[in-house]
């Protein structure tokens, strides 16, 4: 037996990092595999580990998630004036991406990306008006070209700060809310893509209404040397239980939310990717960010191919770099997919021609010998359930 | 009945001129949950060490090999309606499938169980 596994790819020469909780996660049960130039948790083992019933206990209850692998980085100007240094932080930051940053109000949060000149995607990413700067949260196995490329592009008096000292926790699922408001009063008053900063037992936490699974949730920002304190105090709740990468993949898939570096890298463009909505209106007229004109071109001409979402027949699942068929022709691929254990069938996502990427259009995906039946489906495949007020 | 070991984590039973072919425990352990085996047909000439046939879990795809040579004569059919029994039973009600022994000389270059038990505490 071997396993055909795609874990992030990094050169192998480089040393593997550890994260301030890795002994916690060994404590834990947790199986470690590299990831984004770390050892990471893929799952935990013992009663409620697997990755089934990690992502099943995410869905019906919470699950907390080590993501200290991610950049969390802070942009400002030059003024010593807090809420001034962050506005010029974030007009700096429209030269590189798309979204309005600008108008974003402290304790207020969006989607956005990196785009490089020709348009393609070189990172995800979320941007939040964090009062005396603008906090950008970064993918893991990016952190360090994005960082090279911020540096690269803004004005020399903008200042970068790499919060490399900080761990980053994910809480997810419905219980969420309640869990944490015990633990840290005022927080379930947050609503989704909202954010502020808390006390927690004489430390500073900067918790953001958001996450990657679908669920309603939290990230929390926590110093390195409070976060083993504050995971106990989590998972001390009967009602949280730690989950690994493999939980938060098959939610995240499930959810519709793309993964960079499989569903979207630099060869791919924010209107293929199904991501024109993180395209602000005003941005897309007023331009003034690298890439925005070779995306214009993808929005006003249209996209080739388009990120679709496909309910497979069946019980085996289709993986990332699966060709996709309609009758003999190939017209596209998986970028990636698994068995959704909340449906009961395997899921994917894929790029797939114009002509063929309409919802309810039955394909057929190649797996080996077989030919998999498979229909264009809108995402996410599970709903979201976002906490958005009372 | 003798139980033989690979060093890919595959076990076979031998019983006279058949071998039952499964993946042990440890395998299983590692791979999580199983949501789908895709069996070789039965009349398959399956070579030592070559694919025989593909365990997918929620994570990944996994290639099982044969152990030895021989004719598949039966696959494991509970495992389309349940792949999660190579969970819970792996050495038993989860095996793959069946096959002849062409070369009964192939099997010793295989571990038994306190080879095999070495083996994987040593990993």
């Amino acid at each position: 037996m071997s396993a055909n596994d795609t874990t992030d790819e990094l050169p192998e020469e480089l040393p593997l990092g550890t994260l301030p909780l890795d002994a916690w996660h060994r404590e834990k049960g947790a199986r470690m595999v590299p990831f984004a130039g770390y050892e990471m948790p893929i799952q935990y083992t013992g009663e409620g580990g697997g990755i089934v019933a990690e992502h099943e206990w995410t869905r019906s209850s919470a699950s907390l998630f080590d993501v200290s692998h991610m950049g969390q980085l802070g942009v400002t100007g030059p003024s010593e004036d807090h809420a001034e240094a962050a506005a010029q932080g974030a007009a700096a930051l429209e030269k590189l991406l798309p979204g309005l940053i600008t108008s974003l109000k402290p304790g207020r949060m969006r989607y956005s990306m990196l785009l490089d000149e020709e348009g393609g995607i070189l990172d995800d990413l979320m941007v939040t008006n964090a009062g005396p700067r603008i906090a950008l949260v970064v993918n893991g196995a990016t952190k360090w070209d994005d960082i090279g490329h911020l540096r690269e592009h803004l004005d020399d008096e903008i200042t970068l700060h790499h919060f490399d000292d900080f761990a980053l926790l994910a809480l997810q699922g419905p219980r969420a809310g309640e869990v944490l408001e015990v633990l840290v009063p005022g927080t379930g008053a947050l609503t989704f893509m909202t954010a502020g900063l808390f006390e927690w037992n004489g430390t500073h936490l900067w918790v953001s209404r958001a996450g990657y699974t679908g669920e309603d949730g939290f990230e929390i920002a926590v110093h390195e040397d409070h976060v083993v304190a504050l995971a106990d105090a989590l998972v001390a709740d009967d009602r949280v239980r730690p989950a690994g990468l493999g939980a938060r993949d098959s939610l995240r898939l499930e959810a519709g939310l793309p993964l960079y570096g499989h569903d979207i890298t630099t060869e791919t463009d924010p209107v293929s990717a199904d991501l024109t909505f993180a395209l602000s209106k005003k941005r897309r007229e007023a331009g003034g960010y690298l890439g925005h004109g070779p995306v214009m071109e993808v929005f006003n001409g249209g996209a080739k191919q388009r990120r679709v979402g496909l309910k497979l027949e069946g019980r085996l699942p289709a993986r990332e770099g699966a060709e996709v068929f309609a009758g003999d022709t190939k017209v596209g691929t998986v970028t990636s997919g698994g068995f959704s254990p909340t449906l009961g069938y395997p899921i994917a996502m894929a790029y797939i021609d114009a002509a063929h990427a309409e919802d309810g259009t039955a394909l057929e995906i190649a797996v080996r010998t077989k030919r998999l039946p498979a229909t264009v489906s809108p995402m996410p495949f599970v709903p979201h359930r976002y906490y958005r007020g009372s | 009945m003798p139980r033989y070991f690979t060093d890919e984590h595959e076990w076979i039973d031998v019983e006279g001129e058949s071998a039952t072919v499964g993946i042990t425990d440890y395998a299983q352990e590692q791979l999580g949950d199983i949501v789908f085996v895709e069996l070789p047909s039965v009349g398959t000439m399956l070579d030592k060490g070559g694919d025989a046939a593909v365990v997918e879990s929620v994570k990944a795809a996994s290639d099982v090999y044969a152990p030895i040579t021989g004719e598949v004569t039966e696959g494991n059919e509970a495992l389309e309606e349940e792949p999660a029994l190579v969970n819970s039973s792996p050495e038993e009600e989860g095996w793959f499938f069946r096959m002849t022994i062409s070369d009964k000389a192939e099997l010793e270059g295989l571990m038994d169980d306190k080879a095999y038990k070495v083996f994987v505490e040593g990993l």
